[in-house]
C-alpha cells in the first residue's frame, strides 16, 4: 500500500499502539503476545492493530492459526523525514533568532 | 508510489528566548530588518535574489534565493491572521527550482513567561509530488547540513 504520514501519525497518537511499535520494534510477535501486556479484550488489541496495519506501519501475516506482526521501517523512516527536514531547518532559524535577541534584546539595530 | 502524492506531516517547536518581551519577539517576525536578521540563507553559502515584506493579514512575503550548493529556492507566503506581539498565521509553498515541493500553515504563538518569551511554533504541511525522487531530497539535505553548520557557527 502507498505509505501515507497522515494515518502513520494518527496510529501513533494512541500511547497503547506506540507501545505495540515499541514492542514490535524488537522483533515480530503473535497478537497474543502483544495483547498480554494491556489490560483489554483481544477484539480491542485487534481493533488497535487493524489501525497500525492501515496505516503501513505494522504488517501482518497469519500462518496456521497464528497470526505474526512486524514492523513495516519504510513507512516510519518516511515520516520521520518530513518531520525531520522542516524541523532542523526551523531549529537552526531559531537558534540565530535567539543569538539576534541576545545581541539585541531592546530593538531591532538602527 | 504514484507519481502525484501528498505526505501529511505536523510538528512544534517551543523555545524560550530569556531577557526579552513577546513584543520584542514578535517584531523580529513583524519587520524586514528584524526577519533579515535570522530568517534568510546563512551568509557565504546563499544569495538573496528577490525580497517582498508586506506584514498584514491579507499581505505576501516571499523570500528566493540561490545556494552556493546548487538551485534556487522560493518560500511563498500569504499573511492570514496577525494578533500584535502575540500571535501570526501564514500559510505558504516552498519551491526549489520550477518545482513545488510543500505547502504549509504554520503558526506561531508568543507568551510572556517569568523572565523571557516563550515562542511556540507549529507547523503542518502536505509535502508533494516527487518525495521519493532521490536527487530533490538529497539536495534538500545539504541546505540542511549548510544551516546546520551556520547555526553551530553561529
Amino acid at each position: 500500500m502507498t505509505p501515507s504520514l497522515d494515518l502513520a501519525f494518527q496510529a501513533l497518537a494512541d500511547p497503547t499502539r506506540r507501545a505495540m511499535v515499541e514492542r514490535l520494534s524488537l522483533g515480530p510477535a503473535s497478537v497474543s503476545e502483544l495483547a498480554q501486556p494491556f489490560a483489554m479484550s483481544l477484539p480491542a488489541v485487534v481493533q488497535h492493530l487493524a489501525m497500525l496495519e492501515a496505516s503501513g506501519l505494522v504488517t501482518s501475516q497469519k500462518v496456521g492459526r497464528v497470526r505474526t506482526c512486524r514492523m513495516e521501517p519504510a513507512v516510519m523512516s518516511l515520516a520521520e523525514q518530513w518531520i525531520n527536514q522542516r524541523r532542523t531547518a526551523w531549529e537552526a532559524r531559531l537558534d540565530r533568532l535567539g543569538e539576534h535577541l541576545r545581541l539585541y534584546p531592546d530593538g531591532e539595530p538602527q | 508510489m504514484t507519481a502525484h502524492s501528498i505526505a501529511h506531516g505536523v510538528f512544534t517547536i517551543e523555545r524560550t528566548y530569556p531577557g526579552v518581551t513577546p513584543q520584542r519577539v514578535f517584531d523580529a517576525f513583524a519587520t524586514e530588518s528584524g526577519k533579515a536578521a535570522w530568517f534568510s540563507g546563512p551568509d557565504g553559502k546563499w544569495q538573496l535574489l528577490e525580497r517582498v515584506f508586506d506584514f498584514r493579514v491579507g499581505g505576501r512575503e516571499r523570500q528566493k534565493g540561490r545556494w552556493v550548493s546548487g538551485g534556487v529556492t522560493l518560500f511563498d507566503a500569504l499573511y492570514f491572521d496577525i494578533v500584535p506581539g502575540a500571535r501570526i498565521v501564514y500559510a505558504y509553498d516552498m519551491w526549489h527550482e520550477d518545482r513545488k515541493l510543500s505547502v504549509s500553515l504554520a503558526t506561531l504563538e508568543f507568551e510572556a513567561v517569568a523572565g523571557g518569551t516563550r515562542f511556540k511554533l507549529c507547523e503542518q504541511g502536505a509535502f508533494l509530488d516527487g518525495y521519493d525522487d532521490a536527487g530533490s531530497r538529497e539536495h534538500g539535505t545539504n541546505e540542511l547540513m549548510d544551516r546546520m553548520e551556520a547555526s553551530l557557527q553561529a
